[in-house]
């Protein structure tokens, strides 16, 4: 529908777009213009690579190419002629487009600190955002033996287990009494700073920061409370911003992020922006991919003219830290509000749980530890579905099944109508007939009654059957 | 042993045993059949590698319809008044040609279709497949098979190069350390498979299933994956996503015998666990508890079976799977692998032999030159003769009455009404045909339908070759003789071609394809075009197999009753079998394995405001397929009486159900009524039937026809549907 496309930025959310418009048909073409020197990848997997588990090629996302789409790195675009429909790189190219989209994405946030040049961070200092900050920090940390990480928010905490999963002693400082402020409460921040010290990870909580020293031996950091931390590497993860430069230098409107209505639309109608960039109504914090892909969906749809009343819906957060001894989940906000609350606690094993239902709704939850129900409990919320009559379907997991009965048990307990063996049919009155009739092995009642004869797990019931009757008819019962 | 066929074919003399298989699912038990001096038929497990001497309660009961009341022993004809009514074979054959001629001389050759089966024996569903193309010259012939087996096929073929369901014998899951069940639940639908499972379990292996029941084989694993349906694709993408970030990739396996994995790689860095478990209510850990029990074991078998096949991206989905087999490095590695468990008694030979529309015996393409020159060859005829493909199952019967589509079918060993997707539209487009036959040896509810009704023979009355699920070709022995007016399929094709090649006395009028010859292709050839005996059949379909995908030119009778049966490919009756497929290369043109890389998509229909829960089918044990046969026997219908709603209680008590109460389940499609049955253990956003069940609880009245692209499979496991109370 729309000629040319052009697409500025190659994170998760320009590639996610760029494959969107690959995958549906029509005679168009898509320019991708990535500042970033490499092909896409995913951010996600970045304190995977941290920890040393997988290589670079492993985060590379797949490429669209060919049939009209022109994918460049290290591309970045200067500057937007909105009049024109241009843009221009560096080199003082001009780039026609009909339609602009702007996946700028966010940029770590330095925090004011004394000692501290946001413009030239000084060595073995790194913000944790790009591969390119994830290859800095890693070439500080294959000799170091020791890390600070300032910020004990989600992105902070993954960098942190990272670290520690190759072998540093790392020390997350985070200014609020306790982790991940936003998400959890003071319990669950408790248990979860208990998680990470068992697995290498010390906090330092509820003191901010002053200022740092840096050189090439080591790295100083100042407290608020007049202490200093010492470590061989700083990594700092103070939040996001979104990156609107380009858009506010072409004079649309940006409020903490470039101003879009539900179909992603500036309020220039040849440009578009989707991603951490950008600020939909309703919309969450910056830094979370779903958000993206869906934005790119619906800009899809839109662009291609495959739906024209498609419409971006802010779907409620889930917040999920995964990584070898963790498993937190988060979500809305179980601290408050009306509807009933359920609790389970077990700092012992690191296991805490915190639930909100209101109107047979799941509001909010925050999980930690060894919770079987996370799945369920993500989805009830995601969906909006009616939450278990048995609520402690919620806090031990899956459906409670009723497996039935271990026949074996007690023969004597067990109804006349009980099946014994499923594969045929067969209930334990057709075995005691049986046995009466003068079978007295267990043999000779797998033949009388084919109990046993399908998938053979019941032959050991049909045992304990033979034995009961044994005893019981050897005891003489009179009948 | 006596060689039952040839003592029942031949001369006439009935033996007192025969040692065959039983005629249901793809495990083919091993049983003996004997005559008691009573006139009753008594039914024996016997140690077979598959069974290791034992049958379920459908085995046990099998013989129950030899004399059953409801047996067919007289055709039916449809007189004007619309009644079936008994008529001779004479009359009966003369009415299907005289109606296939006027059919095919005013719309061409492709007016008439066949429909055909995959409980068929080998010789059959090749007869079947050589008939449609030289005796009908149409290119319309598919079979219930896609509907069971396509998806799983097209994606081995694929990835493989071949299409086995299991490409290793079914014994080795019994030593595998870890094996995992994706949608697959044998504990029913072939109990006697559960004791290759109890030794893996007594070795020490672990078993995990996935499935969004907690099915009697969830119950026995270690650990159970419940995601919401039409989401294994996901599941796939985030273990291989794990395995990737824990470093459990076979890199040397990946290089050496693989191509095409980074494709994958970079797609799967988009199903990171988190995003899969919200998609999927599969949580993170027990993700990566699977990924990690695969990839850190030293033998792992992957297996899917309906539950994860029966998608409109079916194809994808096992590819997905598929996809994870490779990067760990198990096709080809002792005890490991990728198989698929395939479902009905000959599924696997009956996609091997010409059944589908789009292949020739063999496992050939139909478009293939050279496929159509050898097989051609073998038939007699000229390849330019060779009808094209023809199109999947579901779109051949959709298209039946309509202007471009059939206007006639043959319908052999096969009850769409019950088993098709969408079934109240398929029975109408039947209604629409000029003529509808239906072989068969009970009133299937597809026979109740038809204007002729041929009564054939059962498995105890016919020999042949049946090939298991782990492509094993085994002995189907007679007991006995057919019944009086009871003829064979066999017989059936060879009397309809005879009466299709004699001289059409009428000249060819108008129509809208190609008009038919007079005379019909080479006069004086029909005793060897079509011929009776089963064993003559056989060594015509090892010719026309030789050199093919599926070469069975090295396996005679003699050789499967020598041995436990002949694992294809076998091309020398001098050389070995085959029971172990990929230990040094694969069937492909470069001879490594293809990864596809794959991406999730939603179900073809959502559930939305009207239409809020998540409908899925299946099986229970003691029923079969469209229950035509096992509804007929007494123990199974005491055991499995009718169909049911399957609900969880959160559900029913939501929707004001209790259990037993009469529920209505509508689809934008259709209905069913059923009783209620409450059980924790299926998702409270999703509800379950049983597909085996005709009339008002009719599961497939519901189910959605969207098709899989590539392989033609409805999307059987999963629709959109509102419940109440009836």
């Amino acid at each position: 529908m729309t000629g040319h496309i052009v697409i500025v930025g190659y994170g998760m959310a320009g590639a996610r777009l760029a494959t969107e418009l690959h995958a549906r048909n029509g005679d168009r073409k898509v320019t991708v213009l990535g500042a970033e020197p490499h092909r896409a990848y995913n951010r996600i997997m970045l304190s995977t690579l941290l920890a040393g588990k997988i290589d670079e090629p492993d985060v590379e996302l797949a490429e669209v190419a060919g049939q009209g789409t022109d994918v460049r790195t290290g591309a970045p675009v200067t500057a937007i002629d909105r009049a024109a429909r241009t843009v221009r790189t560096p080199d003082g190219d001009l780039v026609d487009y009909d339609h602009l989209v702007l996946a700028t994405g966010s940029r770590a946030v330095v925090p004011p600190l004394a000692g501290l040049d946001p413009a030239a961070l000084p060595p073995r200092v790194a913000v944790f955002r790009t591969l390119a900050d994830c290859r800095r920090i890693l070439a500080t940390a294959r000799s170091a033996r020791t890390a600070l990480v300032l910020g004990g928010g989600l992105l902070g905490l993954e960098a942190a287990r990272g670290l520690a999963a190759r072998g540093l002693a790392v020390t997350v400082v985070h200014p609020h009494p306790y982790l991940m402020e936003r998400q959890l409460d003071p319990a669950a921040g408790a248990v979860l700073a208990g998680t990470l010290a068992g697995l290498g990870v010390a906090s330092r909580l509820g003191v901010p920061a002053t200022g740092l020293a840096a050189d090439p031996d080591g790295v100083r950091l100042d407290l608020a409370d007049g202490t200093a931390l010492h470590a061989d590497l700083l990594v700092l993860s103070c939040g996001v911003r979104p990156d609107t430069d380009l858009a506010a230098a072409a004079g649309l409107a940006v409020d903490r992020g470039v101003l879009v209505d539900d179909r992603l639309r500036t309020d220039d109608e040849a440009i578009s922006a989707i991603g951490d960039c950008a600020r939909p109504p309703g919309q969450g914090p910056a830094g979370l991919v779903a958000p993206a892909w869906a934005q790119a969906r619906v800009v899809a749809r839109l662009l291609t003219g495959e739906d024209p009343t498609a419409r971006y819906r802010p779907r409620p957060v889930v917040t999920r830290l995964k990584a070898a001894g963790i498993d937190l989940a988060a979500m809305g906000d179980p601290t408050g509000g009306p509807g009933e609350e359920l609790t389970f606690s077990d700092p012992a094993r690191g296991t805490y749980a915190r639930l909100r239902i209101h109107q047979d709704r799941l509001t909010g939850a925050i999980l930690l530890g060894d919770n079987p129900s996370v799945g369920t409990v993500v989805q009830l919320f995601d969906r909006g579905a009616p939450v278990p009559g048995d609520r402690r379907a919620l806090l031990l997991g899956r459906s409670l099944g009723n497996a039935p009965a271990a026949p074996a048990a007690s023969p004597a307990l067990m109804p006349d109508a009980a099946t014994v063996c499923q594969c045929n049919d067969v209930d334990k009155g057709t075995l005691v007939r049986c046995w009466r009739e003068g079978a007295r092995t267990v043999d000779e009642m797998v033949a009388a009654t084919r109990a046993g004869t399908g998938c053979g797990g019941c032959r050991q019931a049909v045992g304990g059957i033979a034995d009961w009757l044994s005893e019981a008819d050897s005891v003489g019962t009179p009948r | 042993m006596t060689d039952g066929a040839r003592a029942a074919t031949r001369t006439g003399r009935p033996p007192r045993e025969a040692e065959t298989h039983c005629p249901y699912c793809a495990l083919q038990c091993g049983m003996v059949l004997r005559d008691t001096d009573d006139g009753r038929i008594e039914v024996q497990p016997r140690q077979f590698p598959t069974n290791r001497g034992g049958l379920c309660q459908k085995g046990w009961t099998a013989a129950d319809l030899l004399d059953h009341p409801d047996r067919l022993t007289t055709p039916l004809v449809r007189d004007p008044s619309g009644t079936l009514r008994p008529a001779s074979w004479a009359a009966a054959l003369d009415r299907i040609v005289d109606g296939l001629r006027t059919v095919q001389r005013a719309h061409g050759r492709d007016a008439v279709a066949v429909f055909g089966g995959g409980g068929l024996t080998n010789e059959k569903a090749y007869a079947l497949g050589k008939f449609a193309r030289v005796a009908l010259r149409t290119r319309h012939i598919d079979y219930n098979g896609r509907w069971c087996m396509s998806s799983a096929a097209a994606a081995g073929l694929r990835a493989f190069g071949v299409d086995r369901g299991l490409p290793f014998p079914l014994t080795d899951l019994g030593r595998t350390d870890t094996l995992l069940l994706v949608g697959a639940n044998p504990a029913e639908t072939m109990p006697p498979l559960m004791r290759h499972l109890t030794e893996q379990r007594a070795r020490g292996g672990r078993l995990i299933v996935v499935d969004p029941r907690l099915t009697a084989t969830a119950r026995q694993a270690d650990l159970h994956l419940q995601p919401l349906p039409g989401t294994d694709l996901a599941v796939a993408n985030a273990l291989l996503h794990v395995a990737l970030t824990e470093g459990l990739i076979d890199r040397e396996y990946v290089a050496a015998r693989t191509e095409g994995f980074d494709a994958v790689r970079r797609t799967v860095a988009e199903y990171w666990p988190a995003e899969v478990e919200r998609l999927s209510g599969v949580p993170v850990a027990d993700l990566e508890a699977t990924a990690r029990a695969l990839g850190t074991a030293g033998s792992a078998i992957i297996l899917t079976a309906r539950g994860a096949e029966q998608h409109a991206k079916g194809v994808d989905t096992v590819s997905a799977y598929v996809n994870l087999a490779l990067a760990l490095g198990l096709p080809g590695r002792p005890h490991s692998g990728y198989g698929c468990l395939t479902g009905q008694g000959n599924g696997q030979g009956g996609r091997e032999h010409g059944q589908k529309a789009d292949q020739l015996p063999g496992y050939r393409k139909i478009d293939d030159p050279a496929a159509r020159a050898h097989v051609a060859g073998v038939w007699g005829v000229d390849p330019a003769e060779l009808p094209g493909p023809g199109v999947p199952a579901y779109q051949l019967l959709d298209s039946l009455g309509t202007p471009d589509g059939p206007r006639a079918l043959l319908v052999f060993g096969s009850n769409p009404v019950v088993s098709a997707p969408r079934a109240a539209r398929v029975e109408s487009r039947l209604r629409g045909l000029d003529l509808l036959v239906v072989a068969d040896f009970l009133r299937s509810e597809t026979a109740e339908l038809a204007d002729v009704v041929l009564p054939v023979a059962q498995w105890a009355e016919e020999d042949g070759t049946m090939t298991n699920l782990e492509g094993r070709v085994l002995r189907r022995r007679a007991l006995r003789r057919p019944p009086a007016g009871v003829r064979t399929d066999l017989d059936v094709l060879a009397d309809l071609a005879a009466r299709l090649d004699a001289p059409d006395p009428v000249p060819v009028g108008p129509g809208a394809g190609p008009a038919v010859p007079a005379g019909g292709p080479v006069p004086g050839d029909t005793p060897d075009r079509f011929p009776t005996d089963p064993r003559v059949v056989f060594a015509e379909l090892r010719r026309a197999s030789a050199g093919g995908v599926a070469d069975y030119a090295g396996v005679t009778w003699e050789r499967i009753e020598s041995a436990d049966g002949v694992f294809w490919p076998c091309p020398d009756p001098d050389g070995p079998d085959s029971p172990r497929l990929f230990a040094d290369t694969f069937p492909t043109p470069t001879g490594r394995a293809r990864f596809h890389a794959v991406r999730h998509r939603p179900a073809a229909e959502p559930v939305c405001a009207d239409y809020p829960l998540h409908f899925t089918t299946g099986r229970v044990l003691a029923q079969y397929q469209s229950g035509t046969q096992t509804r007929r026997v007494d123990a199974l219908r005491r055991a499995a009486p009718h169909g049911f709603v399957e609900l969880h209680p959160d559900l029913a008590a939501r929707l004001g159900v209790g259990d037993g109460d009469e529920v209505r389940v509508a689809s934008r499609r259709g209905e069913l009524r059923a009783p209620a049955r409450l059980s924790p253990t299926i998702r409270p956003d999703t509800v379950f039937a049983p597909f085996h069940w005709p009339g008002a609880a009719r599961a497939n009245s519901v189910t959605n026809d969207a098709l899989d692209p590539v392989s033609g499979m409805p999307e059987f496991k999963i629709c959109a549907v509102r419940v109440e109370r009836a």
